[in-house]
């Protein structure tokens, strides 16, 4: 079986997987980082975004041998210690969840949302670039402001809970 | 997904000489459909070459009057880039409302184009815009290249290296999405340079990606949307109709997105 190497929440990994493991495959069984989930398994739920090289993809629509080398962030790799990343807190203090299957993949396709667009995020732009991520509980109303708060918390402003 | 084996070149050259030896390959770019496809069995190639390793295939580049767009470069880098934005505003927007921010992360417009799905969005921004294709091989024109559905005048193992699309246009492509898979229900591109209009619509053809010439007429004797009033959408006999749209629906809408298009291009 073919080797693949990358760097997984600042670690360096390897591991021999069959050439048609997906990404995700490879994060939740070989590396047991299970926090990211797979929800539909067709490219539609987002689900199983994860960071590589800095940019939010699908993890459960890339092949694992195709991220050799890169730089892989999972919803493992954002908190520090027990302090939670900013856009944790806020999805936890806004109640952006309900079952929680599609978080993981809504924070990380917030996080990338704040470093293309900035700390300042309008409702109409998380709507829109919310996109590629379903969430069948919320009705998305908690999740937009949620991103909103905590993007501002990231740029180091402060959005008060309701 | 069947297992295969896993090809991934870091040069052009070495992609070539695999594509020539190996045997049921096939060449993966980003990946949003083919991998896809791969799950449903509905393609199950022995070999698998992996293009993302060849630094040499992406990039966007201004060179001259044309923009020079590498095979490999995403569609969140064509919606994003600064050169893109200032040259065609139109085609950077195109690139943008491609499935999702995370798909548009992975896919490329090599990838796009080389699969020619009908309902995808650069085969109709690229033929309006009278792009060239060039591969390891050849230089093809846009009109050359798409030859129906699914089907592209691409060669086995020929592999598509970058696009070139000239500058200059008053340009933009307006899209009615399918909600669900953001793929164009009706998209039309046009692009006025000169004199000349050219007015492509894809999503809508039973035989792929087409050029609406009565439009181009009535919009060179007066570029505006109501010079569109009158002038009969293409015949639903040749459209696609699906549980999404019917072929008389997607007629109509035709004729509204081409319309919202011209007003875009024109700067209204």
């Amino acid at each position: 079986m073919p080797k693949v190497s990358m760097t997984v929440n600042g670690k360096r990994v390897s591991g021999n997987v069959d050439a048609r493991t997906l990404l995700v495959d490879f994060l939740r069984n070989e590396q047991r980082l299970t926090g990211t989930h797979v929800g539909c398994d067709t490219s539609q739920c987002g689900a199983c975004v994860v960071h590589v090289d800095g940019k939010a993809i699908k993890s459960c629509t890339t092949l694992a041998l195709s991220c050799e080398g890169a730089n892989v962030t999972t919803i493992e790799g954002l908190a520090n210690g027990q302090d939670l990343h900013p856009m944790q807190a806020a999805f936890r203090a806004h109640h952006g969840l309900q079952c929680g299957f599609c978080t993981p993949g809504m924070i990380m396709a917030a996080i990338d949302m704040v470093n293309r667009l900035g700390f300042n995020l309008s409702e109409e732009t998380i709507r829109e670039n919310l996109d590629g991520n379903i969430c069948r509980c919320t009705g998305y109303h908690n999740i937009v402001k949620a991103i909103q708060a905590g993007a501002a918390a990231m740029g180091g402003l402060k959005v008060a809970a309701e | 997904m069947y297992n295969f084996d896993f090809h991934r070149p870091s040069t052009l050259r070495q992609a070539n000489g695999l594509m020539g030896k190996l045997e049921d390959a096939k060449l993966l770019a980003g990946g949003q459909t083919l991998l896809p496809t791969m799950k449903q069995r509905l393609a199950s190639p022995g070999q698998v070459v992996d293009l993302g390793g060849i630094p040499e295939l992406a990039g966007i580049e201004q060179k001259g009057r044309n923009l020079v767009i590498g095979a490999m470069t995403t569609h969140a880098e064509v919606a994003g880039s600064a050169l893109v934005k200032a040259a065609l505003p139109g085609l950077a927007a195109l690139a943008g409302s491609i499935g999702d921010p995370h798909v548009r992360n992975r896919g490329t417009i090599g990838g796009s184009i080389a699969n020619n799905d009908p309902a995808a969005d650069y085969p109709g921004g690229l033929l309006a815009l009278g792009a060239t294709i060039v591969t390891n091989k050849r230089r093809l024109a846009a009109s050359d290249f798409f030859t129906g559905l699914f089907s592209t005048a691409l060669d086995e193992g020929e592999i598509i290296t970058k696009v070139i699309v000239p500058t200059g246009a008053k340009f933009a492509y307006a899209k009615f999405r399918n909600p669900a898979s953001r793929y164009a229900m009706v998209g039309v591109a046009v692009a006025k340079k000169g004199g000349k209009v050219a007015v492509a619509v894809t999503g809508a053809g039973s035989d792929g990606v087409f050029r609406w010439e009565a439009a181009e007429a009535a919009l060179q004797k007066r570029f505006s949307a109501k010079a569109l009033d009158g002038v009969a959408t293409p015949s639903a006999k040749n459209l696609n109709g699906d549980i999404h749209a019917s072929a008389d629906y997607r007629s109509h809408l035709i004729g509204v997105m081409a319309r919202r298009a011209v007003t875009t291009a024109s700067g209204k």
